[in-house]
């Protein structure tokens, strides 16, 4: 397993927002997590992401335990975050943005290649390179975000609701990317409102409620479960 | 509401026409009470001692009739989704400032104000209506003049942009030129080809009629030639243009303490100590977001540590320790070390505190840092109130940094390297982090970033060039004393670098210049100084919220611009 989850609790002072959540992300894969408004959802990638400590439980990546790092060396070991509203670096152009995005790395001839590949990947974004980025539309702006995250050349990347308020058209790019980002070889951990979507591209995945996983099951099996229908359409 | 009046045709020309009326009285109102105050506070007749033109105008009389000028542009300002007001609003506006101010000046001839206000004397009420309180033929002219104003105004306010940037600079070039009088002159007299020059522009008594209108017209010229220069060749300003305007300061900041003696390099010597530490405070909170109200503290350590390694005193290390008495250059790059490991110290403890109270966690340091130099206990080391005396000036191969032109161009040189360090610093690894800091802690961490290093080197970086600062001004002093490192110490570089440009180098010289040299040079307005280092705070962050020279990444800029930069995209873009 690449990325585990086991048991972990949460807590905003004295109130529990997860409890004894399991998660397991084998190296390669594409898992959801999805869930209603306030499950629990970022606040399980927060605590991934060591912004916020764990009160119960851990967390393990390649067998090691990383629930007691500083945010900056989970990031360094390839856990990279592309957090939920996008929260982009609104006075830093969208170049200097994607070079925040390998901020951790030291290989200048590869950043400057996976710039440029960034720039393929979101056309737009190179038209715009020396905007500043604040100055973006909402999709654009997502579109920063993502490469960004991908900047880091993360082994695992987690996504918040990457969709959100973006365009029916912008949103199945957005997926396809993720698709083909995964298809490349990074593990991704995606969190979505737009379930049924995320479950249909998904490997594996789990449906969070109250701060509690309530169903797992392989992607677009779980789509056509019942009970998740029942939740998400009923 | 503005909905329902437009429906009828007749309606809104009567909305209109009560609106711009309103608006006229309102403009010529304000200008009254603003002359009525700053004649009641006792400020104008204080100007009238200053004259612009020498014989003609008065610093004073000037700023009345700016008064009635202003009003005219503000009567004809749209207001937000307004139309254009009609032009009869502007001289309304100069008809009514002037019957207030004449039944202002009439109040003060009748009635014994003075045992409110000491400066309601009639000798005022003769200068604001410009004597013309007694014959109704007077005060019939000196209203007609406060109406040609107002309309000169109001037409200058719906000129093309262009003719008011040629203007504007043009009038404020001959203000400065009769207001700063005294400070130009003793650099005219400096030597003998300036000299046959001054006679020219200033006769005895102060800037000629002559001489003003030669500096109108060299200023006019000078404000048209980029102007004709950009129209013929319409492309974005690139290499020795885009520099122009930094050089021209660089050279006059060079020139004019070598021309203009001791007093004029003193001042200049002060405003270079602030620029030093505007430049590190820049590094804090331009660029890192960290406000800090404690900074004086590092600029004490820098003058303390200076005055313990060099002092010709009993208080100096050299004489109780086996620390030697060490030169200037020596103790100076000690200073800096010990200046940043303070700014480490002095981090540590702030690092998880935020924004505002950030600014009031900094205000406790740095006032703990004062009292612990005061306290008793620290006195047998620091001198307590007496400070440590006997600071010997910097010698180099026999020269001695002895007056303050000397000291100035040392100042020059720190300032320099410091600005070289800034701008590399600002466009590394290291300044992109500090921004990323600034715009999202948290995601910035999750770009790997790590939050404690970066933040102290921030309070290091700041510190040490305030370090550098505090270890010339104590030479400059010959002494160090608790009681000149206040708390306004602080408060005045972060109000330079404010009003000059938050994040920008150029801006942090114009900042310490208006804010620091300016009130310098207006000495004799006492303590009025401060009313207009107010007024020109209150005005900048009002019409230049990004400042006197707004930095690259500045809130409103849409696009940043690299010098170096392809650019491809961004040409394109434009064309
Ligand atoms: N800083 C905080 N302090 C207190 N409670 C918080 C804090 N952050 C989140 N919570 C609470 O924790 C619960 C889980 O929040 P979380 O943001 O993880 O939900 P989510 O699943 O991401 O929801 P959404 O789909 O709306 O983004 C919510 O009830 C929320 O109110
Ligand atoms: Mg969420």
């Amino acid at each position: 397993m690449l990325l585990e989850v086991e048991g972990m609790t949460l807590a905003y002072g004295n109130i529990t927002a997860v409890r004894g959540v399991s998660i397991a992300i084998p190296e390669g894969s594409l898992v959801a997590l999805v869930g209603a408004n306030g499950a629990g959802k970022s606040s399980t990638l927060n605590a991934i992401s060591g912004l916020l400590p764990i009160s119960g439980g851990a967390i393990r990546f390649e067998g090691q335990s990383i629930g007691r790092l500083k945010p900056h060396e989970i990031t360094r070991r390839g856990i990279v975050q592309v957090p939920e509203g996008r929260r982009i670096f609104g006075r830093l152009s969208v170049e200097e943005n994607l070079l925040m995005g390998a901020f951790s790395r030291k290989d200048h001839a590869a950043i400057a290649e996976d710039r440029d590949r960034m720039f393929e990947l979101f056309p737009r974004l190179k038209e715009r390179r020396r905007q500043v980025a604040g100055t973006l539309s909402g999709g654009e702006q997502q579109m920063v975000a993502t490469a960004r995250g991908l900047m880091a050349r993360p082994r695992v990347l987690l996504m918040d609701e990457p969709s959100m308020g973006l365009a029916p058209l912008v949103v199945e790019q957005v997926f396809e990317t993720i698709q083909s980002i995964n298809a490349a070889g990074t593990t991704v951990l995606l969190v979505e409102q737009n379930a049924l979507m995320a479950l249909e591209i998904a490997d594996h995945a789990y449906v969070m409620e109250h701060g509690e996983i309530v169903l797992d099951g392989a992607g677009p099996a779980l789509a056509r479960d019942e009970r998740v229908i029942a939740i998400y359409l009923g | 509401m503005s909905t329902l009046v437009e429906r009828s045709a007749a309606g809104e020309t009567v909305a209109s026409w009560t609106s711009d009326f309103r608006r006229g009285v309102g403009a010529g109102l304000g200008g009254a009470l603003v002359a009525a105050y700053l004649g009641a506070v006792g400020l104008l007749l204080m100007m009238n001692d200053r004259p612009v033109v020498a014989g003609m105008v008065t610093l004073a009389q000037v700023a009345l009739g700016g008064i009635a000028l202003v009003a005219g542009v503000l009567a004809q300002r749209r207001a937000r989704h307004g139309a254009q007001p009609a032009l009869w609003t502007s001289p309304l506006a100069g008809l009514v400032a002037a019957l207030v101010v004449l039944a202002f000046a009439n109040l003060i001839l009748a009635v014994n104000l003075r045992s409110i206000f000491i400066a309601l004397t009639p000798p005022l009420a003769r200068l604001i209506s410009f004597g013309q309180v007694k014959s109704l033929g007077g005060a019939g002219l000196f209203v007609a003049a406060a109406m040609v104003l107002a309309l000169a105004g109001g037409l200058l306010q719906r000129a093309p942009r262009s003719l008011r940037r040629l203007i504007l600079p043009a009038v404020t070039t001959v203000l400065v030129a009769g207001v700063f009088q005294d400070f130009i002159k003793v650099i005219l007299q400096s030597n003998p080809v300036f000299r046959s020059v001054a006679s020219w522009f200033y006769g005895w008594d102060g800037l000629s009629p002559r001489g003003a209108l030669t500096v109108f017209a060299i200023a006019l010229v000078l404000a048209a030639i980029p102007r004709v220069a950009r129209g013929r060749a319409a492309a974005p300003r690139t290499g020795v243009a885009r520099f122009a305007p930094a050089l021209v300061l660089l050279v006059a900041l060079i020139l004019v303490p070598l021309a203009g003696g001791p007093y004029v390099a003193q001042v200049f010597l002060l405003v270079g100590l602030y620029v030093l530490m505007g430049m590190g405070l820049n590094l804090e909170l331009g660029l890192a977001g960290l406000l800090d109200l404690g900074f004086v503290a590092f600029f004490a350590t820098g003058a303390y540590v200076t005055a313990l390694l060099t002092a010709d005193s009993p208080l100096a290390l050299a004489s109780y320790t086996m620390i030697p008495s060490l030169s200037f250059w020596a103790a100076m790059p000690l200073a800096v070390l010990a200046a940043v490991a303070v700014g480490i110290l002095f981090g540590v403890p702030v690092l998880g505190v935020r924004g505002d109270y950030l600014a009031v966690a900094t205000l406790g340091l740095g006032e703990i840092v004062r009292i612990v130099v005061l306290s008793d206990a620290a006195a047998p080391v620091l001198g307590g109130a007496q400070g440590i005396l006997q600071i010997p000036k910097p010698t180099l191969g026999g020269f001695e940094f002895s007056g303050p032109v000397s000291l100035f161009y040392l100042t020059l040189v720190a300032a320099g390297f410091a600005a070289y360090c800034a701008w590399r610093l600002e466009r590394s690894r290291l300044g992109r982090a500090w921004i990323a800091l600034r715009e999202d802690e948290d995601v910035a961490q999750a770009m790997g970033i790590n939050l404690v290093q970066c933040k102290l080197l921030a309070y290091a970086f700041g510190a040490a060039f305030a370090g550098l600062a505090g270890s010339i001004f104590a030479v400059m002093v010959n002494s160090v004393f608790p009681s000149s490192f206040q708390l306004l110490m602080s408060i005045n570089v972060l109000a330079l670098i404010v009003v000059g440009g938050l994040g920008s180098l150029p801006g942090v010289a114009l900042g310490a210049l208006v804010l620091i040299g300016l009130p310098e040079a207006l000495r004799e307005f006492g303590e009025f100084r401060y009313l207009f280092y107010g007024v020109a705070l209150i005005l900048t962050m009002r019409l230049m919220p990004d400042g006197l020279w707004p930095a690259r990444r500045s809130r409103r800029a849409p696009v940043l611009v690299e010098p170096e930069g392809e650019g491809t995209a961004l040409g394109a873009n434009r064309a």
